[in-house]
């Protein structure tokens, strides 16, 4: 035999001094106790026969999704959204626990969908719960920024992935600053809705339709490579976005103003292609659902007051717990006290290996976020620490285009304690506000133990022979 | 007396640097006592016998905890504490400032085809050495404490694909010549050694060092790798791993007798080998491991040789009992089967047949030999070859005993071993044989290529009054030739 080249020393240092001592190069690995109470959790996943290939799998089958824009069209039709129907981010809420900003956003739509003239008459309608109700985006195919309010008149973007047909969606991106996603429901809110609904919509529906599928996998490829790391930063993506859709625009029937102020809105606004991305996240996440054995987490997602995740391995199932405050800058006089908890189904970027994962690829906006650009390839690292891979296709050029750390693992959240990474935008808590900052986030460490257990829970019940667990 | 405690959360280093830690602060003008550990629950056990009174805490935070004589001492003393916990981390191979990676898997990725070495505590050994597995790669587990079930999980995945698991509790392995854990510095050779007994092999190591032969590899199996329950799954990789190489000339397997059915799949097995297979056992009416040394040396056609003593012999015993303090287990057994044969029952730690058994005070009204090494006494605190403290203690409580007629140890060489035991075992040596004449039998194990070299080693406790012999066995014989050998 020959002796090794090398040795991963995890454990005792001085034994990974007695290798150097032998000329023998030693990679040694900054071990720490895991999460506190996971040991016999973590043992017992390890030792489960399904989670090497089970993981395998869930990351094959998230790489190999192709996401298509394949049409944009009403929630009505497309969600068979019902009046009084209303989809929201995060995991279940009712109305008594939603934040402001969650209900700011709810009245705004039940205002836009005639369910009350005035906005703030509809708080009585949501707490009486009288022919209305609630229920997480995710659970329809879909997700959404911030509040995420999806109301039936609302249009979607159409993502299509060709190998399986499976379709997901997203509502349109209003811009910045006052918006309903953000839980601001005045009337420049409304109005821009209707003008959404009336013009946008139609429009990018018949330039979809003409001009063929846009493939937003490719864009995100490319976007990655051009400074956009996809979640707070979307100016590239936007732009391929208008340059694929706006000669079908031109050419379509519509009016020129309406065609010159929806060229206009979407060029000015540089989120526009969140909610692009944010489905096709999605539907490569979903590819990953139901694997048995699997420990990878296929959401994470926010509704203003709890943080919920759901792995590949544990069925529909939510894990929560509290949402936190971002920490970052704020617009004007804002500040920490005026920011609501986390919000929003946006975090499906960083669960796909972008956003704030790929925080490395967007130098350009580690200022917005509070950072400087060693802490963004620091945390693009990072990441790598509980991810189970790279993405083959989505690189990032500064770091020898080393793929995106991909799928991230309960195992290893638990092992390291090292919390996923999550670039977001901050709403103000009282309903109404709209924006009051950016920043960073990581999820409530709980929620990973949580999820740890349930897995372990599953492994123990398909074994016959426990691992060491004989005392449980 | 002021005392002073505090607790750092999210804190961490493996606990022979915190031992090395506590050691440095402890010596600090000042200081009455310090002791700065992971706050587990054995180590607030020990911190409460300290007789430190110690806040909420979780097994991840670290605490550190100081007694002063002098209370203006505390802010030398706290910037002790971080000066010695910064120091520990200055010897990094890196040339880069990337942060190191927190899990094997991570490690691996950068590093692939290494081989990895698990000493983390035992009950997250298992989840680093499954990376390990899931990457590819051979994995050595010196962690103690690992459940059966978790043992056999790994050697089933690695039978699967083609690994090898060396341990868990794999005190010693040279692979390729390079030696790993506790091992020897050996010439390569045409000897390869599978080991379940980490000391036992390293005495392998070092008789056939003196006897001018060398080792290509020895691959530790992990004591329970031939029981039934494991069946021997990972000696059958390593004897596989052996035969392929063609530098080994002889195969010795040096184990516990296996369960019946194990030793005859093994021996079948290894009829199916073009090298030829000896087996070194340990245990009742089986020759010792010097006698082994000598049947492999037989085996490659080598001339006997004598073994080495140092030092005057004893000549009469100082009371009526035998005690023997060890930090090998295997060296303990077979010093236990050599006594036992001729004095009688011996009682221990790791006791011959269960009746045997001493509790927790680790005394006993007939012959003694404890196992310091055992993982019962290794529990929150570093191996017995690394830190003597433990047994040094105990070593003056036997010595004063007027019961205690001999005294016998071991000394460990090696990588990884105490890098100068005779350091603090030599004056202890002397201050007994000072106070009685009580004759001290001490088996040396190293080689003259150790870091700590054995002549030098073997020399400075022969000249503190001790008998130093390099065959555990002869040592053992010694001490019952002199309590008087007789049933």
């Amino acid at each position: 035999m020959s002796s090794p080249s090398r040795v991963v020393n995890v454990g005792a240092d001085m034994f990974a001094d007695a290798i150097a001592d032998q000329a023998t190069e030693v990679q040694r690995v900054d071990w720490r106790p895991p999460m506190v109470g996971t040991e016999a959790d973590l043992a017992t996943v390890a030792g489960d026969p399904l989670r090497r290939d089970a993981n395998a799998e869930a990351l094959k089958a998230m790489f190999a999704v192709q996401a298509l824009l394949v049409d944009v069209a009403p929630a009505s039709e497309v969600l068979d959204l019902k009046p009084g129907e209303f989809l929201h981010a995060g995991p279940p809420i009712a109305w008594a626990d939603a934040s402001g900003p969650m209900r700011g956003a709810l009245m705004g739509a039940a205002s836009l969908e005639g369910l009350v003239e005035d906005p703030e008459d509809a708080a009585a309608l949501f707490e009486s719960g009288a022919g209305v109700s609630l229920d997480p985006c995710h659970h329809h195919q879909t997700v959404g920024p911030m509040a995420g309010v999806v109301s039936p008149s609302m249009w979607m973007f159409v993502l299509e992935d060709p190998a399986s047909g499976r379709r997901t969606y997203c509502s349109l991106n209003e811009g910045l600053g006052k918006v309903l996603r953000y839980g601001a429901y005045g009337p420049e809110v409304l109005e821009r809705l209707r003008w959404m609904t009336a013009v946008l919509g139609p429009l990018l529906q018949t330039a979809v339709r003409q001009s063929g599928p846009v493939d937003a996998t490719g864009i995100l490829t490319q976007m990655l490579q051009m400074g956009d790391e996809a979640h707070n930063r979307n100016r590239a993506g936007t732009l391929m976005l208008l340059r694929d859709l706006s000669p079908a625009m031109v050419t379509s029937e519509l009016a020129s103003s309406d065609i010159a102020d929806s060229l206009r809105f979407v060029g000015g606004n540089d989120h526009f292609f969140l909610n692009v991305a944010m489905p096709a996240c999605k539907l490569a996440l979903d590819a990953a659902r139901g694997i048995d054995g699997s420990t990878m987490v296929v959401a994470m997602a926010r509704n203003g007051t709890e943080f919920g995740i759901q792995t590949a391995g544990t069925g529909d199932t939510w894990f929560t717990g509290p949402a936190q405050v971002a920490d970052g800058l704020f617009l004007g006089d804002y500040g920490p006290e005026d920011a609501n908890p986390d919000i929003g189904d946006s975090a499906i970027t960083e669960t796909a290996g972008i956003g704030g994962f790929a925080m490395a690829t967007a130098p350009a906006i580690v200022r917005l976020v509070g950072g400087s650009v060693s802490d963004a390839l620091a945390t693009t690292r990072r990441m790598h620490e509980i991810t189970l891979g790279e993405n083959p296709r989505w690189s990032v050029p500064v770091l020898d285009f080393r793929g995106v750390p991909s799928g991230i693992d309960v195992t290893r959240v638990c092992r390291t304690g090292i919390l996923p990474q999550i670039n977001t935008g901050m709403a103000g808590r009282v309903a109404g506000v709209g924006q009051v900052g950016a920043g960073l986030v990581t999820p409530p460490a709980e929620i990973f133990p949580e999820a740890l257990a349930a897995l372990a829970s599953a492994t123990r019940s398909r074994l016959t022979v426990e691992l060491g667990l004989s005392d449980r | 007396m002021t005392t002073h405690v505090e607790l750092r959360p999210g804190a961490y280093a493996d606990s022979v640097t915190l031992l090395q830690v506590s050691r440095t602060v402890q010596q600090l003008p000042g200081v009455d006592s310090a002791q700065v550990a992971m706050a587990t629950p054995l180590n607030l056990e020990v911190l409460a016998e300290m007789g430190f009174d110690l806040p909420e805490s979780t097994p991840n935070d670290m605490v550190v905890a100081i007694r002063l004589s002098d209370q203006n001492a505390l802010a030398a003393a706290l910037a002790g504490v971080d000066e010695a916990l910064a120091s520990k981390g200055k010897r990094s191979d890196g040339s880069t400032d990337l942060a190191p990676p927190r899990t094997t898997a991570a490690a691996l990725r950068d590093a692939p085809g290494a081989l990895v070495l698990v000493s983390v505590p035992g009950a997250s050994a298992f989840v680093e050495a499954m990376d390990a597995l899931d990457a590819g790669a051979d994995v050595m587990i010196f962690s103690d404490n690992v459940p059966l079930e978790q043992e056999l999980v790994l050697k089933q995945t690695a039978a699967e694909r083609g690994l090898l698991v060396m341990g868990p509790d794999c005190g010693t392995a040279v692979v390729g010549g390079l030696g790993l854990g506790f091992a020897n510095a050996t010439a390569p050779g045409p000897v390869g050694l599978v080991a379940a007994s980490g000391t036992g092999c390293q005495q392998l190591l070092a008789l056939l060092d003196h006897a001018g032969v060398g080792v290509a590899s020895a691959l530790g199996v992990g004591g329970r790798d031939l029981s039934a329950a494991i069946g021997g799954l990972s000696t059958r990789e390593a004897l596989r791993r052996l035969d392929a190489d063609p530098a080994v000339e002889l195969i010795v397997v040096v184990s516990k007798p296996p369960a019946d059915d194990v030793a005859a799949a093994i021996r079948d097995h290894a009829s199916s080998l073009r090298t030829p297979m000896q087996f070194a056992l340990l245990g009742a009416g089986q020759p010792d491991l010097t006698q082994a040394a000598e049947e492999t040396l037989a085996g490659l056609g080598k001339p006997p040789v004598e073994w080495p003593s140092w030092g005057v012999p004893a000549e009469h015993a100082a009371g009526a009992l035998l005690r023997g303090l060890f930090v090998g287990g295997t060296l303990c057994d077979e010093a236990m089967l050599i006594a036992s044969a001729e004095l009688g029952p011996v009682h221990s730690n790791i006791p011959l047949s269960p009746e045997l058994a001493v509790d927790a005070a680790l005394d006993a009204e007939t012959h003694l030999m404890i196992d310091f090494g055992d993982d019962a006494l290794t529990q929150g605190r570093a191996h017995p070859m690394i830190d003597p403290t433990l047994r040094l203690e105990h070593l003056a409580k036997v010595a004063a005993d007027p019961r205690t007629g001999v005294l016998l140890l071991d000394v460990v060489l090696g990588h990884g071993a105490e890098p100068d035991p005779s350091a603090r075992l030599a004056p202890a040596i002397r201050a007994i044989r000072e106070t009685r004449d009580l004759p001290v039998l001490v088996a040396c194990i190293g080689t003259s290529s150790d870091p700590q070299g054995l002549a030098r080693q073997a020399s400075a406790l022969a000249e503190a009054g001790a008998e130093v012999h390099l065959s555990n066995a002869a040592a053992a014989r010694r001490a019952v030739a002199l309590i008087g050998g007789t049933r």
